[in-house]
């Protein structure tokens, strides 16, 4: 009886002392929220060396491109548990900060000695500052991306398509440096027969539901003279969203779509996009940055076989591209602020960042963007710093939704649905941020 | 026997509880039962309907918790109602609801008079006629997708090699035209069965005497059909319509799998304006207002219907 009882007895403090260290091991576990694709998956790899360190465990919540601002802004707006860490979108930003989501990095930078003048200023405006211009930070420069093209090699350095475009062009074929030379290379590669199979000039971003074809329009849009508002009165926007510049743009967008795209792609983003290039449909595809190693590694179109350009210039020699990329935040509503600023902590030194670049993620910071090896690590690292250099970013105002949506709509309807002219939509476009931002009690 | 059990769980039950239980009523006791079917009802139907009728008369967004609610009085219904883009969705919506409903009656009506006939192996045609229904919409929005793609979907090439058009020309989910009727056409694919099953009900309701009476008056089938089939298989086709209608008029997952709304907004019906005005723009009170218009209108629309079908279904 005695030893039945001291078994018991053995049991159970042994099933409490191992649910205790079970608890003690998760309540140090972080969770990690940020968007399921390729870079998300080299940050898991990355993260090991954190665990190593610290004993830290670290979690990850991943969701789809498509539902990524649904979920996790839903759980933002719920002052949700689930994230400690979030890596959210750069036009987050201003609702996040007046919002209260994520903790203010200020004092833990100065206490850290992380210093943003030490990250590409681009992203430091981009990613983490609100208001932006002010030193306020709310997120560490994470990933940095930027909407850039590939083309395919291969095609362009075929003799017999060389010699024809030569004739019929008056230029060497290779990568544009203008947007007029890009359309030119779309229409001679359209419906062209190259190796028994038909191809089609370029895959862009014509996508409704998300924000894909704003990204892909703005690309173009910001080339040709498109400016959000008057610099010198903020939220002025006619004369200048809808500028004469601006509809020329926007036109020029539409003529790609309808001149150069393959059947069917209406709805195309990132995912439609690398679909489009990597089963060799097309002969450029807009993308953004994060794509690239992806690209690079494919047998089929990668290697030798693939070639990068930056965002080409606009008719008066304007040259931008659309900012892409995320800052990582703590969110205030998590229990373990202490160990996610860890996190951060470990993140911004320069090795794990150079590691993060060579996994595939995209590193902010100068340390190794500058670095005089860097150009040649990889054969887009110097597009990438070409096309980070020239950035140009969407409204990162706490009401970004509404401005999207209304220029997703706006853009999809002329560009796609062929609806009216392109001043009626950039004219419709500035009544409804007008609206927004005087909902907002901004205007 | 029932009874003498009874009567002896009462003996059993202590005195002071058996005392109450058995001063209870049967109306308390009905109330008692049913109370927390009710408390769920109000909490999950009744409160949501209440409290977005209240947040449809104010400023409030989802994603601003924090931020003062304003009350505005009708400005979110008036803006509502003078905004173009609404009443575009709404037209759109009226036509998916026009088109799906016929094709869906004539289609269903059709297959349930066939059927009816029971000829040789009706039942496994009834099966297989069936089966599109009781797929999950998630599946079938996918499926045609596929079917529609310009470059490897089947549609395109079955079209093609009828009309000799280009497959890469049949653009069914891109093309402004084509767009509306790549949506109409999966849901009368997947949805006509149901139609066909109430008609079939419809139909078999029908006493075989009445066409005996009309044989021995010597009635055409036609006259047969015309005279007897159709008046008596009404109500039933009309509550069919009535279901379809209320459904078609809140479609969202068939659209939003297939055209997302697009191209453009050619596609876009009411419930996509909704969701995206509520959890993209995060306009919790102007959706709310617009939810409520749409509530006010199948109610009213359908209380209207309903009456009709009465008074069909008293002559």
């Amino acid at each position: 009886m005695k030893s039945t009882l001291k078994l018991a007895l053995g049991l159970a403090s042994a099933i409490t002392a191992s649910t205790a260290v079970s608890n003690v091991a998760h309540a140090e576990d972080l969770t990690l929220c940020w968007a399921a694709w390729d870079p998300a998956n080299a940050l898991v790899e990355l993260s090991k060396d954190f665990t190593k360190e610290t004993g830290i465990g670290m979690k990850f919540e991943f969701v789809p491109w498509t539902n990524y601002a649904d979920r996790f802004l839903n759980e933002l707006n719920s002052h949700g548990k689930l994230c400690d860490l979030i890596i959210g979108d750069s036009q987050w930003i201003g609702g996040a900060a007046e919002n209260g989501h994520y903790v203010k990095l200020n004092d833990f930078f100065d206490k850290e000695k992380i210093s943003m003048d030490d990250f590409v200023p681009a992203t430091v405006v981009g990613y983490s500052e609100w208001p932006k211009n002010s030193p306020n930070y709310w997120a560490l420069p994470a990933m940095g991306d930027v909407v850039g093209w590939t083309y395919r090699k291969d095609w362009f350095s075929k003799p017999e398509l060389q010699k024809e475009f030569k004739e019929k062009y008056g230029w060497d074929l290779g990568p544009p440096s203008t947007f007029d030379q890009l359309k030119q290379i779309a229409e001679f590669f359209q419906k062209r027969e190259i190796d028994g199979k038909t191809v089609y000039g370029a895959s862009i971003y014509t996508e409704r539901g998300s924000e894909g074809i704003t990204m892909g329009a703005m690309d173009v849009l910001y080339s040709f003279g498109f400016q959000y508002e008057n610099p010198k009165k903020p939220y002025e926007m006619d004369g200048f969203v809808n500028s004469e510049k601006s509809v020329k743009g926007l036109e020029f967008y539409k003529a790609l779509y309808d001149c150069c795209t393959p059947p069917g792609a209406s709805n195309s983003y990132m995912g439609e996009g690398v679909d489009a290039f990597k089963s060799g449909q097309v002969a450029m595809h807009m993308n953004f940055a994060f794509t690239w190693p992806g690209l690079q590694k494919d047998e089929n179109v990668g290697g030798d076989k693939i070639g990068y350009f930056v965002n080409p210039k606009g008719p008066d020699g304007d040259q931008f591209a659309q900012l892409g990329g995320q800052g990582i935040s703590v969110v205030s509503y998590s229990d373990k602020q202490e160990s996610a600023l860890k996190y951060i902590k470990w993140f911004a030194n320069k090795d794990v960042q150079a590691k993060w670049w060579s996994l595939g993620g995209y590193s902010c910071l100068n340390a190794v963007v500058k670095d005089p090896k860097f150009p040649a690590s990889q054969p887009y690292a110097q597009t990438f710093l070409d096309s980070m250099a020239i950035v140009k970013d969407f409204w990162a105002e706490p009401s970004y939704a509404p401005l999207l949506q209304a220029s997703q709509k706006r853009f999809h309807d002329y560009v796609v649905a062929g609806q009216g002219s392109a001043k009626d939509a950039l004219d419709g476009l500035v009544k409804d941020w007008t609206q927004v931002f005087q909902d907002d009690g901004k205007m | 026997m029932l009874n003498r059990t009874a009567d002896s769980v009462a003996r059993a039950t202590p005195e002071p509880l058996a005392r109450k239980v058995r001063g209870i009523s049967d109306k308390g006791l009905a109330w008692l039962f049913i109370s927390p079917t009710i408390l769920l009802l109000l909490a999950i139907n009744i409160f949501p309907l209440f409290w977005a009728i209240y947040l449809s008369f104010t400023n409030f967004r989802a994603n601003r918790p924090n931020e003062v609610v304003k009350n505005l009085g009708f400005a979110n219904y008036q803006r509502i109602l003078t905004d173009q883009d609404i009443w575009i969705a709404m037209q759109t919506t009226a036509h998916f609801v026009f088109w799906t409903i016929l094709l869906q009656t004539v289609i269903g009506f059709t297959l349930a008079w066939l059927i009816d006939r029971k000829f040789r192996g009706h039942a496994f045609w009834t099966t297989i006629i069936l089966v599109p229904m009781m797929l999950s919409p998630a599946v079938v929005g996918n499926f045609w997708r596929f079917l529609y793609e310009p470059q490897i979907g089947l549609f395109a090439y079955a079209i093609s090699f009828v009309t000799g058009i280009p497959p890469t020309n049949i653009q069914m989910l891109s093309n402004v035209e084509l767009a509306p009727w790549s949506i109409i056409i999966v849901d009368t694919w997947m949805w006509t069965p149901y139609v066909m099953l109430i008609c079939l009900a419809g139909l078999r309701s029908i006493p075989e005497y009445i066409y005996e009476a009309a044989e021995v008056d010597r009635a055409s089938n036609w006259r047969q059909f015309w005279s007897i089939t159709l008046p008596m298989a009404l109500p039933f086709i009309m509550l069919a319509v009535l279901f379809r209608g209320i459904e078609n008029f809140k479609m969202f997952d068939m659209v939003n799998l297939l055209t997302g709304g697009g191209p453009g907004s050619t596609t876009e019906v009411a419930s996509i304006t909704l969701k995206r005005q509520a959890f993209e723009s995060w306009r919790t009170g102007y959706s709310s207002a617009f939810a409520i218009i749409l509530f006010v209108a199948v109610f009213g629309l359908a209380n209207i219907y309903v009456k009709a079908l009465n008074k069909v279904k008293q002559r």
